[in-house]
């Protein structure tokens, strides 16, 4: 993959494309560190984020989301041009609880981009990437919500409820 | 009901209390209820933390994923309730349609209930439920502490 110039102001501004992602904001998420089609984020632990109170593990929809985000951020980044990025399928593997206290490392892999989808694999851990709290493979619509032309040969009606 | 299952299965006002005190679903504003037919759902409450896309506005697919994941685990207990909160193995979400700034609800049906994994699909859905946001399906550890994984 070639330089991207989304990468280049993903570099600049690390922050760029989550800080205004409501969400992320909210979850306190941070961009690592970005290569092209590859990313890495970072999501701090919080007692918010607790899903067994017992145990104090967070929820694993906070590894989804994070790792929902990494993938954003490495499809983002393997694109030559700003494209709406649209998550189509996610599957998460979870190998072990996060532990209670410690931030999880988001890291995902854009390993292919077509005309309409781009995959991506990715895994969650602490430290080593060899140790895994979880594993995840997605698929991403691209362009999905961006408007089609309102006149011409490719004109459409306007569709009302997001159809992917 | 569950093979499984001694205990009687858990009221709405049960699980609600039980999400209550779950710090992530408050956060997110996970809660439970029943539909017209008396099933338990969940009930993922639209707050401006849930956000994903503040130009469309959309919620962000991961809690959505969050969502789904915790209506499995809600309907895993109802079924089950000397599991507790059953341990997520793998999750496959389909996202259909981006979901509005607006209550999502979810329905989870335990597929098949095994002695160590259990199998659930759920459905999501906004307006009308005929016409999802997103599907999930996933394997949920039902096995207690002292047996082996």
């Amino acid at each position: 993959m070639g330089d991207s110039p989304i990468l280049d102001a993903v570099n600049e501004r690390k922050g760029l494309l989550i800080e205004y992602v409501p969400h992320s904001v909210a979850l306190g998420l941070v961009v690592v560190d970005a290569k092209p089609g590859e990313a890495w984020l970072r999501v701090p632990y919080d007692e918010k984020l607790v899903g067994n109170p017992a145990t104090g593990v967070i929820h694993g929809g906070v590894i989804t989301t994070l790792l929902d985000n990494a993938a954003g951020v490495a499809v983002a980044t393997a694109l030559q041009d700003m494209r709406s990025i649209a998550t189509l399928d996610l599957r998460i593997d979870y190998m072990k609880p996060a532990t209670p206290g410690r931030d999880v490392i988001g890291y995902c892999r854009c390993y292919k981009v077509t005309r309409h989808v781009a995959f991506v694999h990715g895994s969650a851990y602490h430290e080593d990437p060899n140790d895994p709290i979880a594993t995840t493979a997605m698929t991403f619509m691209l362009g999905a919500n961006e408007a089609p032309p309102a006149i011409g040969p490719r004109a459409k009606p306007k569709r009302e409820d997001g159809e992917r | 009901m569950s093979a499984t299952s001694t205990a009687p299965q858990p009221a709405a006002h049960e699980i609600r209390a039980i999400l209550e005190r779950i710090p992530y679903c408050r956060f997110l504003g996970i809660t439970a209820g029943l539909d017209d037919d008396g099933e338990l759902i969940s009930v993922l409450r639209f707050g401006p933390q849930i956000v994903g896309n503040a130009m469309l506005p959309a919620i962000h697919g991961g809690v959505i994923g969050a969502f789904l994941e915790t209506a499995a685990i809600v309907e895993v207990m109802r079924q089950a309730p000397a599991v507790g909160l059953a341990k997520p193995v793998d999750l496959t979400i389909a996202y259909l349609r981006s979901a509005r700034a607006v209550d999502t609800f979810a329905k989870a049906i335990v597929t098949k209930h095994g002695r160590r994994v259990t199998n659930v699909r759920v459905e999501a859905w906004q307006g009308e439920r005929a016409r999802p946001i997103a599907t999930a399906q996933g394997h949920f550890l039902v096995a207690r502490d002292d047996d082996a994984r």
